[in-house]
């Protein structure tokens, strides 16, 4: 329990332990922990970065491909309607053909017709007329009764 | 059994003492003869008695020695792991002394809150180099001086902090820091006037004169007391906790029944002891801390 010289000797050893720490322990400890701690820090920061620069590009992503997918039912739609259009126009020339045709065909048969209808009276006139020259015993001049004739013949 | 007790007990309280014995000194050999010393001689001390016949011009070698050797060890460790460090991933040993320099750093940014690049590294000293010193004591009592006295070394005291020396070093150690940073932060006048001008003072410059030898007085007592209680209390929580561990260990000799009840208080003792060395340890570290705190507040 003597107080004596350890003491000193302690109080000497204490100091030269203290600066023995505080030049080669604690420093270079302490240094190393906190580059460390930032380089994590920075790692963690570099990691959420690209976690939402990946989002944003998912999200992109996502945008063009709904984009393109609208654009493309517009095309097909498109595609549809022109077909529909080309169809529709292609079933209204044929039916104004065949109407064309139809036209064509009974203006030539009432054409015939008619030529016919014009024969058969004058046929019919100088039936007539042969007729009647034939009752009268003399031949009808024609020319004299041509406006006889053609109003005959306009009646039948 | 009582004077044998009476022996093994201040056996184990005595130090290995190497001083200097006062010339007419009167020695008694192992044989029962005795020696008078014609002039001083500097010697190993056979025993309490002339431990205490040395007076000041003595050195526990066995408490310097294991107290130099565990702080040499501790800051070996840590000064290897202090150049094994790098940015990369740490492992192993570099974690653990990694872990309890976070832990110091964060309890000296708590407490401390000036600049200093030295109280950090002393906390970390003073915590490790503590607990390893009390960590001498969870080593069964007998079996350093044992294995001591084999090899021809009688006394063998292995836990530095209970020798008051070594606490009380460590103490005056942090007093001097104390004083130094004071007088540093607050000049010599800042310090002073610390010293006299509280904890009462006044307006009426006489009144105030009247305080000063008070206010002195009361300062200086509070200042004194700082490094006192503060080696004292390691001092006395180690010697106690070493007293009650020799205390078992005699039980140890006393028949079977007392042996077995002796290991078991032994066992429990030591669990509860862990706690007692690791706070000790942070006691001393922290009011440390504290202390070259308040001398470096500037009023």
């Amino acid at each position: 329990m003597n107080l004596n010289l350890t003491l000193i000797g302690q109080i000497i050893t204490f100091g030269v332990f203290v600066w023995f720490c505080m030049k080669f322990v604690w420093p270079h400890l302490l240094t190393a922990m906190q580059e460390r701690e930032k380089k994590i820090a920075d790692g963690l920061d570099a990691a959420n970065r690209a976690a939402r620069d990946l989002e944003l590009a998912q999200k992109e992503a996502a945008d063009q491909l709904r984009e393109a997918k609208e654009k493309a039912a517009e095309i097909i739609e498109q595609a549809n309607k022109r077909a529909n259009q080309i169809v529709d126009e292609a079933k209204d020339n044929a039916r104004s053909e065949g109407e064309r045709i139809v036209a064509a065909a009974q203006a030539e048969v009432e054409q015939e017709a008619n030529r016919a209808k014009e024969a058969l009276r004058k046929q019919v006139s100088e039936l007539a007329v042969a007729g009647a020259a034939k009752i009268l015993g003399k031949s009808v001049d024609a020319s004299a009764h041509d406006e006889l004739l053609d109003t005959l013949a306009k009646e039948l | 059994m009582a004077g044998n007790s009476q022996e093994y007990i201040s056996h184990h309280l005595t130090n290995l003492t190497y001083g200097k014995l006062p010339a007419g000194y009167v020695r008694e050999n192992e044989d029962g003869t005795t020696t008078e010393l014609t002039e001083a001689t500097w010697t190993f001390a056979h025993g309490g008695a002339e431990a205490s016949a040395m007076g000041f011009n003595a050195v526990h070698v066995d408490s310097l020695g294991w107290s130099f050797g565990l702080g040499a060890l501790i800051m070996f460790l840590f000064w290897r792991m202090a150049k094994k460090a790098t940015t990369g991933v740490p492992s192993g040993f570099l974690n653990f002394v990694e872990m309890i320099v976070e832990f110091i750093d964060n309890t000296v940014k708590e407490s401390f809150h000036g600049r200093s690049a030295l109280v950090a590294p002393l906390a970390l000293t003073i915590f490790t180099w503590v607990f390893m010193m009390n960590f001498m004591d969870l080593i069964p009592v007998d079996v350093l001086p044992t294995l001591a006295m084999a090899v021809g070394i009688d006394y063998m005291k292995v836990v530095p902090s209970t020798d008051v020396n070594v606490t009380l070093g460590m103490a005056i150690f942090v007093f001097a820091l104390m004083i130094f940073y004071s007088i540093k932060i607050k000049g010599i006048g800042g310090f002073v006037a610390e010293l006299t001008l509280q904890p009462f003072s006044a307006k009426n410059p006489v009144v105030q004169a009247i305080f000063i030898p008070v206010n002195f007085f009361l300062e200086i007592v509070a200042l004194i007391a700082k490094p006192i209680s503060l080696g004292l209390r390691l001092f006395g929580n180690m010697y106690a906790g070493e007293m009650i561990f020799i205390l078992i260990a005699l039980m140890f000799s006393a028949g079977i029944a007392l042996g077995l009840m002796a290991g078991v208080l032994q066992w429990a003792w030591a669990v509860f002891h862990i706690l007692v060395i690791t706070l000790q340890a942070f006691i001393f570290m922290m009011l440390t801390i504290v202390y070259l705190s308040m001398a470096h507040e500037d009023h």
